[in-house]
């Protein structure tokens, strides 16, 4: 197991070496000169060469690449182009909403789904199991951002019991900041929510053909016991798979819904990075998102390993 | 202890029994033979009260004075694994992969709630050490997929007989299994059934382990029991006329041409083939497992030559070698002196066809006939005769022209084993590889398409290349036999010398195991 998980963590390095590289040359070949666009369209050329020498644009390709890669490493996003302020404390504030709200709906989510699809799965072919069928298909159907306005107008317009956007911060509280989040989390977990409910409820179905629930009925289980202690952790695989990708979907996904409920968020900072060619910006934070979601793979690995003997050997 | 009188089953308006009845009694083995569909599994599946959903019943099923058909779902979950333990086919799929051995005893006996977890546990392992896994060999805490398939039909037989139940049902215990171990769970049912004094209903499509273990024979049909009595009558003088026909189709040989005396037309010298294994650590080299190790040896034109051996011996990945699929790292095969490699002309790879085991799976079922028959030309282009060599194929393995329209699933078991081996035919090769061609077909079928081989054999000059695990059927249809263990050909000669007089202690060993039908 521990050997498992160290090829695992060799592998997670050499995929962030790999993206490091790829999202490096993606940003440099996209067309725009950054220093042109900060200084608009009357700048003289000398302005323009002095901007970019400040900003280290004149400097070779792989000098470039490995001041950014290594001041990353200890934590030195550089500086913003336009806020001129460090890109850490930007990425800071905003990872203090986004990912709070990412875990928040992929909790929310799990908790609905992982229940309903089993409830679906145990009765399968009957009224309840169409019922619930019925209600994930709505779900997926559904854009989120559509289903977070009709939210605010029924808990923040009709009822106001949360908020219907802002962020008032941590400082704030736990409570107000949560309550904050409430709707947004909603908002993206239901359709989350829907896409495993309905691989659950298959996983399980698939797992109950298994000869080994046989032979657990064979055993004296009942059909409830069965799924309860053989089906439940053998349909969970496919199901974790699912998770490690919506999870990588709350995070840098949710920029609709941040939009919608003015939440500043990772999503509103990318979308504005790439409208002003603040590319350091960009390059940061689609290097930290790269981060995310890799460490979340590798989670992903790791629980696929305690779930699954058979798996640690590799 | 347990009667069945007149059982019916319908599923839908499918009649799946018809009027079965059947005893079991205690420290008795009951026998139950017939073919594919022909209503054994159902039969042990009423008994448990596990049909699918749609099934139906009508008649009794009796145990201790009550009928399990009218006994509530929640009674029939503490007869089962109580009072009566059942075992399936397939031990490689029949214990859940992410619990331990141990903990799957053990739950029998916590489900059951006749001991406390500390107790089930220790009575678990006793009964893994009853089934012959003892704990310094195989300790609890393993995982399935250390297991090898003889160890987890061992567990499967230990969960259902951890609470000593009255009644066990083994539905084709050892099919999945080689002969040695089959040999070996046969024996440890046997003993189990003399020590507890259970009754054991046997069912398994194989007559010659019935004719060895079972003291009742017990015949079925369609869903119809035709006979049952004593094991030594049935198989002496069987009453039913499908029983005697059983009995021939399994002792079945074809009649066949003298060996030849001609040239080698395949050869194969010093293979040798290799599988990287998983490395130590990231930076060590991988380890290497030589799954061919320097085989060597000819067929002759017109020869059959058996290839025995059992899983894991290195059989399919000397026969995957053979048919240029894969590359040898030592060594070199030539058929008909021309080099077989993976990257060989056309030519050269239509010289050789195959035929697989499964003749469910090995065609594309949205693939007409003449589509599947037309694929050995993928690579050298379509013959212009081609709609008359398709008939011609057809005609020669028994069906008939109008086939070609067809699509797999129209056809049955045996008669997708003859379209493949139309498919083999098209080509006129000269070697054909038959990869355990007949071991899932049922003995009448397989007694059929044993002689259409033989006559082909004789028609066209074909060499015949037989991997089977059956030594039965290899004793009947090949000239010469080889057998291979562990990627090495320990022995080889003529069939009937290695039977008879078998040279190296691993050939005697697989023959000893090997179960005999015993008849008149």
């Amino acid at each position: 197991m521990i050997r498992f998980a160290a090829f695992r963590l060799l592998s997670l390095c050499l995929s962030l070496l790999a993206a490091s590289l790829v999202v490096f040359c993606v940003i440099e070949v996209i067309p725009g000169d950054t220093a042109s666009f900060m200084l608009g369209l009357n700048a003289s050329p000398e302005a323009e060469a002095a901007l970019r020498s400040e900003l280290g644009l004149d400097k070779g390709l792989v000098a470039r690449y490995l001041a950014w890669a290594g001041g990353m490493l200890t934590g030195d996003f550089g500086t913003s182009y336009t806020y001129r302020v460090p890109v850490a404390d930007l990425v800071a504030q905003r990872i203090l909403v986004s990912l709070p709200l990412a875990l928040y709906a992929l909790i929310l989510s799990t908790l609905i789904a992982l229940p309903v699809g089993l409830l679906a799965a145990a009765l399968r072919g009957r009224a309840a199991d169409y019922g619930i069928m019925g209600i994930t298909q709505l779900g997926i159907a559904v854009p989120n951002f559509w289903f977070g306005m009709l939210l605010v107008l029924a808990f923040a317009i009709t009822y106001r019991i949360f908020p219907a956007g802002g962020f008032p911060g941590w400082e704030a509280g736990f409570g107000p900041a949560m309550r904050a989040l409430t709707l947004p989390a909603v908002a993206l977990a239901l359709p989350q929510a829907s896409i495993l409910a309905r691989v659950m409820r298959s996983s399980v179905i698939e797992t109950l053909d298994a000869d080994f629930i046989r032979t657990a009925r064979a055993k004296g289980l009942s059909e409830g016991q069965a799924i309860r202690r053989h089906a439940f952790r053998n349909a969970l695989i496919p199901v974790l798979t699912i998770i490690g990708l919506q999870f990588s979907f709350l995070l840098a996904g949710a920029i609709i819904i941040e939009n919608v409920f003015y939440l500043p968020g990772l999503g509103r900072l990318i979308f504005q990075g790439i409208t002003q060619r603040d590319l350091i910006v960009v390059e940061s934070v689609v290097m930290l998102l790269v981060f995310a979601v890799i460490t979340v793979t590798f989670l992903v690995d790791i629980a696929y390993a305690l779930v699954d003997p058979r798996l640690r050997r590799r | 202890m347990i009667e069945i009188s007149n059982l019916s089953l319908t599923i839908g308006t499918h009649p799946i029994l018809r009027d079965v009845s059947l005893s079991l009694e205690p420290a008795q083995i009951t026998g139950l033979v017939g073919e594919s569909g022909s209503g054994k599994s159902m039969t042990a599946l009423s008994i448990m009260g596990l049909l699918p959903r749609a099934a139906r019943t009508t008649g009794s099923i009796t145990f201790d004075g009550q009928d399990l058909r009218q006994t509530p779902e929640r009674r029939m979950c503490a007869i089962r694994g109580n009072d009566i333990g059942m075992i399936f086919q397939e031990p490689m799929t029949a214990l859940n992969p992410v619990q331990t051995i141990g903990a799957q005893v053990a739950e029998t006996l916590r489900i059951h709630g006749v001991a406390s977890r500390a107790k089930a546990q220790e009575i678990a392992a006793q009964t893994l050490a009853r089934v012959g896994l003892p704990p310094e060999k195989v300790p609890p805490d393993r995982y399935p997929h250390q297991l090898s398939g003889g160890q987890r039909q061992r567990v499967c037989i230990a969960m259902a007989v951890a609470l000593r139940p009255r009644v066990l049902i083994a539905d084709e215990p050892t099919t999945a299994l080689d002969v040695t171990t089959q040999a070996q769970i046969l024996t440890l049912l046997q003993d189990l059934v003399q020590q507890d004094g259970m009754a054991l209903l046997l069912i398994t499509h194989d007559l010659a382990v019935v004719s060895q273990l079972a003291d009742r024979i017990a015949v079925m049909q369609n869903g119809q029991l035709l006979e049952s009595g004593p094991a030594r009558s049935t198989l002496t003088a069987p009453q039913h006329a499908y029983t005697g026909a059983l009995l021939a189709a399994a002792a079945h040989s074809p009649r066949r041409a003298a060996p030849p005396k001609g040239r080698p037309l395949l050869r194969v010298q010093n293979a040798t083939r290799i599988y990287p294994t998983a490395r130590e650590t990231p930076f060590s080299p991988p380890g290497e497992l030589r799954a061919v190790d320097r085989v060597s040896f000819d067929i002759k034109r017109g020869e059959s030559l058996g290839l025995v051996g059992e899983s894991g011996c290195g059989k399919s990945t000397l026969t995957r070698a053979i048919l240029g699929l894969d590359a040898l790292q030592e060594g070199a095969i030539t058929l008909a002196e021309a080099p077989v490699t993976p990257d060989m002309p056309a030519e050269t790879r239509q010289k050789m066809q195959v035929v697989f085991q499964d003749p469910y799976s090995s065609f594309n079922p949205r693939h007409r006939v003449s589509r599947i028959l037309r694929e050995p030309f993928h690579l050298s282009g379509i013959p212009k005769d081609l709609p008359d060599r398709i008939a011609k194929a057809l005609t020669d393995t028994g069906l008939s022209p109008e086939d070609a329209h067809k699509y797999p699933h129209e056809f049955s078991g045996g008669q997708r084993q003859r379209i493949a081996l139309a498919r083999a035919l098209i080509a006129q090769p000269d070697l054909i590889v038959l990869d355990e061609a007949v071991s899932a077909l049922d003995v009448q079928v397989r007694a059929q398409i044993l002689d259409l081989l033989a006559d082909l054999q004789a028609r066209y000059a074909l060499t015949y290349l037989f991997i089977s695990h059956d030594l039965t059927v290899v004793r009947a249809v090949t000239d010469r036999t080889m057998v291979m263990q562990a990627g090495k050909i320990v022995e080889t000669g003529p069939t009937e010398d290695i039977f008879r007089t078998p040279q190296h202690p691993y050939t005697r060993a697989l023959l000893a195991a090997a179960p005999r039908l015993e008849t008149i």
